[in-house]
């Protein structure tokens, strides 16, 4: 392998070394056989595994995942790719209903290993209904599993704990990311969910982030340790099981918090992250938390625009820098 | 179908009706919460599909599916229990009446979102496809359900995946409690819609055991042969309204007079005397059913109630519900 690998063809290479591990994972969805998917994120699956084990869907988004969810009931582990995840509002039945209340319902009888993957997220300029940050919409719903690779080699990792996990596990994959390059993961390489990372450390402040935002605060670091601000950078990784006690554990080092999220700040995970430090953490705070997140708005069409609603570097500085003055 | 055959159906069939009509009872003492929706009128399907099919294969049905889950292997008092809240309940009582499931037996699940199941049952034939087994699905539901999307996504995929499936439409005429003719198109919901999506579409009288498992036993060959999906469209009517807090006034007397008097116990009964079934053979399977309801009723009144700290569990496949660590 290469000494780096980008982020879209570790998606690929993540699936393929499930597929050869283990005979019952099965991709279906929209172009991704021949076609290698719009994002080219299974190019070469098709050829390696065969049409049995890599099924061309038509658009049905309903019968993708609900299909995905019958089989994943009776014996298989079906990875169903959702192209865009604007899309999982046609399929939402499934997620907020189906797939999550299964196993509760019925009493721990039924099991659902499956994962739905997406693509997550602005970035490309591809307007409001197919540049969404959606994983709040997940994240409403108890009994998903969600998880949102930042890096090539996380991508690897998770995907293989998502496709082993015996839960469901709503995959997002952020398409500002897809052309991102990193190291390659190890052969074996696996991230269990629910473990955030710190991939930064820092003493004076903790910026919490999620895929695309991760990249914006180290470069935020950047800025502010040339101000003698040091910035502990904390990549969630998953939202479900969602790591709080990293949070917590560097917010003991640092005091202050701000979250860096790319969906709407109405409704958005960091509020859910900043409920728990003000229940559990609140005497390791010595300043006001700050959420820097996407305006409630939908994505709108041209750059200049776009960069108005969600986080940007500097958006992350201003917010350090007057946490950093109180 | 020999008697011996036909009066086990019967018998079976027995059991069901008295389960509902026990269901109902118990609603009116108290004892059942929430609602119920009961499908007393419409056991010949669900009895004379389930002995065409393989005890391996998979049945997804609705929220009207107490029939199924009692055809397919779940007891009365274990659905009693789940329908008055016990801790002996099917689902541990945190299903209740809609969801009555019994993985064990192949009865995947009553899913109460109209018309969500088709894609699983599809996911299901495409599971035992994948694997190698020559299991079938197969999908319960109303006709209402024929104006949902997944029904159509579902029908589709089924047809160009060649996936052994069957569709099983019980057309009761009512969609809750507007007539299915008044906002459909076609007057056959299921079987109409089938040849559209290149799938073979039959009508059956639902109420007639002997036919049902005729029809659905033949579907069910082709589909094990590798042919293929097809729609089954069962003709029924439900004897009580939409659920429990549905009168069904809407219903025109003549029309439910004479949908009463074409019973599926009735017809059954008529033609075991056909065969030369004496009627104190009859008598005996009427009897058997009675006393197996008259002890489910009996046990899951005296059962407990449901530990609270399951509502904390089954959520993960871990057996917990942490979101968090
Ligand atoms: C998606 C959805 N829409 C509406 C409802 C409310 N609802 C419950 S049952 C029902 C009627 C369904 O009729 P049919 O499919 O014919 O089944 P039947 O009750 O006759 O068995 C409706 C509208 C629902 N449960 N799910």
């Amino acid at each position: 392998m290469a000494d780096v690998i980008t982020y879209r063809d570790a998606v690929a290479e993540g699936i393929a070394r499930e597929m050869r591990r283990d005979a019952s994972v099965v991709c279906l969805g929209e172009d991704i056989a021949a076609a290698g998917g719009v994002f080219k994120t299974t190019t070469g699956l098709l050829e390696e595994f065969g049409p049995g084990r890599v099924w061309d869907t038509p658009i049905s988004e309903q019968a993708i995942v609900g299909a995905a969810m019958g089989a994943a009931m009776t014996g298989m582990r079906p990875v169903a790719e959702i192209m865009f995840s604007d899309f999982l509002a046609c399929c939402w039945d499934y997620l907020a209903n189906e797939i999550p209340k299964v196993r509760y319902m019925t009493g721990g009888q039924v099991t659902v290993p499956l994962v739905v993957r997406t693509a997550n997220g602005g970035g490309l300029g591809f307007g409001a209904q197919h540049s969404q940050a959606t994983e709040n919409w997940a994240l409403t719903v108890p009994g998903l599993k969600i998880a949102a690779p930042a890096t090539p080699a996380d991508v690897v990792g998770m995907l293989a704990a998502a496709i082993r996990s015996d839960d469901p596990v709503v995959f997002f994959e952020h398409k500002g990311l897809f052309a991102t390059k990193g190291p390659p993961p190890p052969p074996g390489h696996v991230v269990e969910l629910g473990r955030a990372a710190v991939v930064r450390e820092g003493a004076d402040v903790t910026l919490v982030a999620l895929a695309s935002t991760v990249p914006l605060p180290l470069k935020a670091a950047g800025v502010l340790a040339g101000e003698g601000i040091e910035a502990e950078v904390v990549d969630l990784r998953c939202l479900v099981p969602l790591d709080a006690a990293t949070v917590l554990a560097s917010l003991g080092r640092t005091s202050r918090l701000v979250t860096v999220e790319e969906n709407p700040y109405q409704g958005g995970w960091g509020a859910t992250v900043v409920s728990v430090v003000a229940d559990e953490g609140f005497t390791l705070l010595d300043a006001p938390v700050r959420r820097v997140a996407g305006e409630c708005v939908p994505l709108p069409f041209a750059d200049s625009l776009e960069e108005q609603v969600i986080p940007t570097v500097d958006k992350i500085v201003t917010e350090v820098r007057r946490l950093a003055a109180y | 179908m020999d008697a011996t055959a036909l009066l086990d159906r019967y018998e079976r069939m027995n059991v069901i009706r008295r389960t509902e009509k026990a269901a109902h009872d118990l609603f009116l003492q108290g004892l059942v919460k929430g609602t119920t929706h009961l499908a007393a009128g419409q056991e010949a399907i669900a009895v004379g599909a389930s002995a065409a099919l393989r005890p391996d294969d998979y049945v997804f049905a609705t929220y009207r599916g107490h029939h199924h889950a009692l055809a397919r292997g779940a007891t009365p008092e274990e659905c009693l229990a789940e329908l008055m809240s016990r801790a002996t309940g099917l689902c541990k009582a945190k299903g209740g009446s809609m969801h009555l499931t019994k993985a064990a037996t192949g009865m995947l699940g009553s899913y109460a979102i109209v018309g969500s199941h088709l894609p699983m049952a599809v996911g299901a034939a495409w599971s035992a496809r994948l694997r190698g087994t020559e299991q079938l699905a197969v999908a319960f539901f109303g006709d209402g359900a024929t104006n949902i999307g997944a029904f159509h996504e579902s029908l589709n995929l089924a047809a160009v995946w060649k996936l052994p499936v069957l569709f099983v439409c019980e057309n009761n005429l009512y969609m809750e409690y507007t007539p299915i003719a008044d906002v459909t198109a076609v007057p056959r919901p299921a079987a109409d819609r089938a040849p559209a999506h290149g799938i073979p579409g039959e009508v059956v009288d639902g109420n007639d055991v002997v036919a049902v498992e005729e029809a659905v036993g033949r579907l069910a060959r082709r589909a094990r042969a590798g042919d293929g999906p097809s729609v089954l469209e069962a003709e029924t009517y439900r004897h009580f309204g939409h659920s429990r807090a549905d009168p069904a006034a809407y219903r025109p007397a003549e029309e439910v007079e004479r949908w009463l008097k074409h019973d599926p116990l009735d017809l059954a009964r008529g033609r075991l005397a056909e065969l030369g079934v004496g009627e104190e053979t009859v008598a005996g399977a009427d009897e058997r059913a009675r006393a197996v309801v008259e002890r489910a009723v009996e046990a899951a009144k005296a059962a407990p109630p449901p530990d609270p700290r399951e509502a904390l569990t089954d959520v993960w496949a871990d057996g917990g519900a942490a979101w968090r660590t």
